[in-house]
């Protein structure tokens, strides 16, 4: 079955999240990825959003952090303050991010591009609530375009900080103990973090991806181990789901 | 306590806590006093030139739009803002309103980046510090609770800490690293609920966004509500009350003010008119046409409403999911 770069990101993105667990859920791509989750691997998802939703069903796809479909029939609907402390003390396991720039070390830039920072060549939109995120949740997953102009040794802004500068930067910063990026997907590849040196290292290639083509589009050098599998294509029935009912409004796929 | 980092960002609203408590004795009266007025009247007399704005919840989501056209028609200059929005700041900024900005998020969500954020952030005309949205709402809890500044684990390790105006010490108890946020004390807020009576007791339904803390945190409130309801209404619910009347200085009745965006329960937001937006907002010259049609061209939010249409204002009504 054809499917096109998004949702193949959204599907092997959905596949990551265990049932019975709680995940912060951010605008866009990471909302499709929670709904097919919860339809198809993850019943019992407890999506959190920033402005006070808890645990709603994901009938209709939120477009906005703050509006009624992230709290629909939700178990709580509290605020902001609630939602950021309960990452805080540890009760959020998954964070879903995204960024304009990411690093070796999983950091990542969603402020601004190029220029000095009060005269940028780009200005993004900021933190909103990825720092909260980054910091507090005990995985994080980010989705990505993969493009080596984002794939960089360094990124111009650290907005929302990953292993910082590697090994014990965290924890040196003051960040919560094991705590960290835990995977990072693109439309080319699936890349996790090694264990001791907390640089991206390849785990999956996309269906029909080759080692080279990750690399080639990587600004850094990643780490390749011996074996790379390939990543299962997106599925008839995750495909189905997705279009017709994660999204049949067509905002975002 | 030692201070081992400091943000290089500028403190953009400076404050004592004690003024804001001698504030909160001196300028708030205890008795119930009719605040109900129209949108010009609150905005003239509470909104001033120079001052430290902020508006909740989100400019798609329970936001105070109509309040927010308000200002820009009258042309208050040299605001700073506390900067987690969407339409309203986009509105403020193109209008060329805000001078600096504590900023957490400024974009379009769903549509991306905001243009009029870009022309004046990348133009060296929009001074930004930055926060996260965690840390800007605890900056304002902290003003709510009286203190001058609150420890959190957030922004550590970041630009965003560096950029900002926070500070990094050893905790006195534990040994560990915390940032230490300022508190926010801010001179205006606004604030969009469902129903409010008319001292200003005000009621909100469905996520409570930051307007407990803001609320809280502001020296003066301007409370719009979709519906003005008798005092007898609210002491029923007494629970459901986030802003008591005390914290209010004026009351706007504003149905729909939260148009184009939504009012969980009531309205769904107006998807048309928001991308109609996106795609205006894009030039300067299709931002200044909007804004000639939907802002300047309207004397006030009933004018507004009568542009938008009876008829699309009933279907935002008919297609809101509800509970």
């Amino acid at each position: 079955m054809e499917y096109n770069r998004t949702e193949l990101l959204i599907c092997s993105a959905a596949r990551l999240v265990e049932d019975n667990c709680t995940a912060f859920i951010g605008t866009g791509i990471p909302m499709l990825a929670a709904s097919l989750a919860q339809k198809l691997y993850a019943p019992n998802l407890i999506p959190i959003f920033e402005f006070g939703g808890t645990g709603a069903l994901l009938v209709r796809l939120p477009r906005a952090v703050g509006e009624s479909r992230t709290f629909y029939r939700a178990v709580a609907a509290s605020g902001i303050c609630d939602i950021i402390e309960t990452a805080q003390r540890g009760f959020v396991d998954y964070g879903f991010l995204g960024g304009a720039q990411i690093d070796p070390y999983g950091n990542l830039n969603s402020t601004c591009i190029g220029g000095e920072h009060d005269h940028p060549k780009v200005r993004l939109p900021g933190s909103g609530g990825g720092n909260d995120v980054g910091s507090h949740c005990w995985r994080t997953i980010i989705l990505m375009q993969h493009e080596k102009r984002r794939f960089l040794p360094k990124v111009d802004f650290i907005t929302t900080p990953g292993y910082l500068t590697g090994p014990g930067a965290r924890e040196a910063a003051g960040l919560p103990r094991g705590t960290g990026p835990y995977r990072v997907v693109t439309s080319l590849a699936i890349m996790g973090f090694h264990p001791e040196s907390k640089r991206m290292m390849l785990l999956k290639v996309q269906p029909g991806v080759t080692v080279e083509q990750v690399v080639e589009n990587t600004g850094f050098e990643l780490i390749i181990p011996d074996h790379v599998e390939e990543n299962e294509p997106p599925t008839v029935e995750e495909l189905r789901v997705l279009r017709e009912e994660v999204d049949p409004e067509h905002i975002y796929i | 306590m030692q201070v081992l980092e400091s943000g290089i960002g500028e403190l953009l609203q400076p404050y004592s806590m004690e003024e804001f408590r001698e504030w909160n004795r001196t300028q708030k009266p205890r008795g119930f006093v009719d605040k109900l007025m129209s949108e010009q009247e609150a905005i003239a007399r509470f909104v001033h030139d120079g001052d430290y704005i902020g508006k909740e919840l989100y400019g798609t989501c329970r936001a105070p739009m109509s309040l927010a056209r308000e200002l820009v028609r009258q042309g208050k200059k040299h605001l700073r803002a506390v900067g987690q929005g969407v339409l309203e700041l986009d509105l403020w900024v193109a209008a060329g309103l805000i001078d600096a900005m504590d900023i957490t998020y400024h974009g379009l969500e769903v549509y991306g980046v905001s243009y009029a954020l870009r022309r004046a952030a990348e133009s060296g005309k929009l001074k930004l510090v930055e926060w996260s949205n965690g840390a800007i709402t605890w900056r304002m809890k902290a003003a709510a609770m009286g203190v001058p500044f609150i420890p959190v684990k957030s922004m550590l390790g970041s630009d965003t800490f560096r950029y900002s105006a926070a500070k990094v010490v050893e905790c006195p108890f534990t040994g560990e690293k915390v940032c230490l946020l300022p508190a926010l004390v801010l001179d205006v807020a606004l604030i969009h609920v469902h129903r409010a009576d008319r001292y200003g007791n005000a009621q909100v339904e469905g996520i409570s966004g930051f307007a407990f803390e803001m609320a809280r945190a502001a020296k003066r409130v301007i409370i719009s509500a979709e519906e003005i309801v008798d005092t007898e209404e609210i002491r029923k619910y007494p629970d459901r009350t986030t802003i008591p009347y005390y914290l209010v200085d004026a009351v706007v009745h504003a149905p729909f003010g939260s148009h184009p965006g939504e009012m969980v329960y009531r309205y769904e937001r107006d998807e048309e008119h928001i991308r109609d937006y996106v795609q205006a907002s894009q030039t300067e010259e299709g931002m200044k046409a909007y804004m000639d049609r939907y802002v300047y061209g309207v004397k006030n939010h009933q004018e507004y409403l009568e542009l938008i249409g009876a008829e699309r204002l009933e279907y935002l009504k008919r297609t809101c999911v509800g509970r």
